[in-house]
């Protein structure tokens, strides 16, 4: 198992080094750097407010944005590793700064979307798969597949309304406002839990939806085996025939899923957040894409990614602990 | 054992004299033979048929696709109408009958007054003002395609009345209008954007799964790395990269790129798997050995045999896309006006006002979900139908 774990951390390092590439490159895009925007912003001004060429010099020492695009990347990349993302055009500060507990948050909500998801797509997904084209299959399906085709933004600003009209409750946010920018507590906490569903309900729906027809698929691929026809032959009352075997076939494409949706879910995430205006990333990176604070967007794309591969590496270690088969056939499956 | 109706062989084995004929052994009933004789194609299509739900949606779309042809002609008014003294009107609804008389459809004319306590604009509907629908009628000026003058109309407002079926927005604009000419980008949108992810995932699946070894090994990586990011923020970051100065065509076709080079993993991982596995039958072998050049073996011998599934992910992959586009812009990081799409149009419905005050300019996320609905109903069918010798 341990060096089932070591193995799979060493592959993630070419990964890790790819996506930071492809964040550096995305800072790179648009024209220019973000120190000509400072000249520029300050000769506008009248080479009034704050910047002065001292200041603007250390800069660009310290982001060495005047060596060649290889070079800068490695810089940066080096800053990086030392926890320096680089400098907000916004803020006018460190990147890290501002960020501060928005990344937590950001998990927090995908993983509670996650828990959800499970919650919901398992029995849903068993059902259906039983019942095959029956009543309650289709039913289910198409409630799956509008779950699917509804704009998570469209299905936020309605959640929004409605639990207004009809709660009389507020509903944006993540928290009470009392405790933005606050350091964590239980009340805090209680809050953050209060409004947590709202953002998880819209997120989840769409990943709910895949995650059902996937598992029905799975399932009824396997409810086709001769296994479970010989358990039912053999009497086996049919929930235990199916609960025992099948079902435990199909958790394994359940778990190794959480790395296919996890990038849906921070996509969602991203968006829905920005519409009911969470203290996750999601704004924070719309505004810094809108205003082209690159080193911001891209140290967002990056974090984000990271996130995205340590949940994949987080399912691949379940899967392994649940499934010896992966363990010890060296991941020869894959 | 000697029979009667034989005399044994030389070598005393029994040899059946009369000609053989094979079709009287096992009889095909016409349907069987037929299902024989018929072209893969063709099963498929019989197979397809048999989904009701993804023929219907398979109509659904095609009538949407359609009405991009000649969307000036359907919209009641032009794209940038304004109709000033109309703002934010709600939508009028079509009446049959007056009086328990059947008249044939009109709509009842606006009253309008402005509220000075809420200063909001009231707009009721005037019960004796009967304004009886045109049909292919004369009204706004168009050019056809951008090529033909014209200014006929499937229907259109009666003279100096009012047709706005689904409202107009906040400069007065026929919401309708704006819905059908919207379609026209939405619904290419993923087009567009599928067949670029399509020729990069069969192109670079198909070295992948063809080559196979250290190849595979690379491409796969770099497939992980792309799977491994967020596709939304990745499209945002990359639209909002898109200059500013673009003309609003290039953004466009800047947009799909974008959504299809982020896109192309998922076809890619199957086309690489399936090829693994057919390489190493024998029709691929025999094509080698008689020199087909691996180009060749890949486009004539190993696709055609799998074009099926390829068609029906990538059909399952469109209502992505178009979700996508919509997402992007109704943040503003997409297209922009004067394009006009779904998203664009949903940008006006951005905040929670206009849902409590002028609900209908959400109407443009109904073609949205309808139009993913379907793609994803036929989709479904198609997938099912894909394999029909299974």
């Amino acid at each position: 198992m341990l060096g089932y774990v070591v193995r799979r951390i060493i592959v993630m390092i070419p990964t890790l080094f790819a996506i930071s590439a492809i964040s550096f490159a995305i800072i790179q895009l648009p024209p220019g750097d973000y120190l000509t925007t400072l000249l520029m912003e300050a000769q506008s001004r009248g080479g009034e407010g704050g910047y002065d060429l001292g200041y603007i010099n250390y800069l660009k020492e310290r982001y060495a944005l005047d060596r060649t695009v290889f070079e800068q990347y490695f810089f940066w990349l080096g800053n990086v590793l030392q926890g320096d993302f680089g400098y907000s055009l916004e803020y006018r500060a460190p990147v890290t700064e501002i960020v501060g507990d928005r990344l937590f948050l950001t998990v927090v909500v995908a993983f509670a979307t996650t828990l959800f998801i499970w919650i919901v797509a398992f029995p849903i997904g068993i059902y259906s798969a039983v019942n095959q084209y029956r009543f309650g299959d289709y039913a289910l399906t198409f409630l799956g597949f509008l779950g699917f085709a509804v704009p998570n933004f469209l299905l936020a600003l309605l959640l929004l309304y409605y639990a207004n009209v009809w709660f009389g409750t507020s509903i944006g946010g993540l928290m009470d406002p009392q405790f933005v920018d606050q350091p964590m507590s239980w009340e805090k906490f209680l809050s953050v839990l209060e409004h947590l569903w709202i953002p998880v309900i819209v997120i989840g729906t769409s990943g709910t939806a895949a995650m059902i027809r996937r598992l029905r698929a799975n399932l009824l691929d396997e409810l086709q085996k001769q296994y479970y026809l010989t358990a039912i032959a053999k009497g086996l009352p049919p929930r235990r025939a199916l609960v025992k075997y099948p079902v435990r076939m199909v958790l394994n494409p359940f778990i190794s899923d959480l790395g296919n949706i996890l990038p849906d879910l921070i996509s969602g995430a991203t968006i829905v957040s920005i519409v009911l205006g969470l203290q996750t990333t999601g704004p924070l990176f719309l505004s810094a894409l809108q205003s082209q604070d690159m080193y911001m967007a891209g140290s967002f794309v990056l974090w984000l990614s990271v996130l995205t591969v340590i949940g994949v590496l987080i399912s691949d270690l379940l899967l392994a602990l649940l499934d010896p088969r992966i363990r010890l056939g060296e991941g020869a499956a894959r | 054992m000697s029979a009667e109706a034989g005399r044994p062989a030389a070598d005393g084995h029994y040899v059946n004299q009369a000609p053989w004929n094979p079709e009287e052994e096992a009889p095909l009933s016409p349907a069987l033979e037929a299902w024989y004789m018929a072209s893969q194609w063709k099963i498929i299509w019989w197979k397809l048929k048999r989904h009701r739900l993804a023929v219907i949606s398979g109509g659904v779309l095609a009538v949407f696709y359609l009405s991009i042809l000649v969307s000036e002609f359907l919209a009641p008014y032009a794209l940038d109408t304004r109709h000033t003294s109309h703002i934010y009107a709600p939508p009028q609804r079509v009446h049959l009958f007056r009086d328990g008389e059947f008249v044939g459809p009109f709509v009842h004319g606006y009253s309008f007054k402005l509220n000075l306590e809420t200063m909001s604009r009231e707009y009721t509907e005037n019960p004796d003002d009967v304004q009886p629908i045109r049909f292919f009628c004369r009204g706004d000026p168009y050019r056809f395609w951008g090529m033909i003058e014209s200014d006929l109309h499937l229907m259109c407002a009666a003279e100096g009345g009012t047709l706005f079926l689904l409202g107009t927005d906040r400069l007065g604009r026929d919401m309708l209008s704006r819905i059908i000419y919207g379609a026209r980008i939405s619904l290419t949108v993923g087009l567009v954007g599928i067949s670029i992810s399509f020729l990069l995932g069969i192109v670079i699946g198909g070295i992948a799964g063809y080559y196979g070894g250290w190849i595979d090994n690379v491409i796969n990586r770099i497939i992980e790395i792309f799977q491994s990011f967020p596709q939304l923020p990745l499209w945002m970051a990359l639209s909002a990269a898109l200059p500013p100065n673009w003309s609003p065509l290039l953004i466009y076709f800047g947009i799909t790129i974008i959504l299809g080079l982020v896109d192309w993993t998922g076809l890619a991982r199957a086309v690489r798997s399936k090829l693994l596995s057919l390489r190493e039958e024998d029709f691929c072998t025999a094509a080698r050995l008689m020199g087909a050049s691996p180009g060749r073996i890949i486009a004539r011998h190993l696709l055609p045999s799998f074009m099926s599934h390829l068609i029906a992910s990538a059909t399952l992959a469109i209502p992505g896309m178009i979700l996508g586009e919509t997402a992007l812009s109704f943040l503003n990081l997409g297209l922009r006006a004067p394009i006009v799409s779904w998203g664009v149009l949903l940008n006006e419905a951005q905040n929670i006002n206009v849902v409590s005050l002028y609900p209908w300019l959400m109407l443009p996320a109904v073609p949205v979900i309808l139009v993913v609905l379907c793609f994803q109903f036929f989709g479904d069918g198609l997938r099912d139908a894909a394999d029909p010798y299974k």
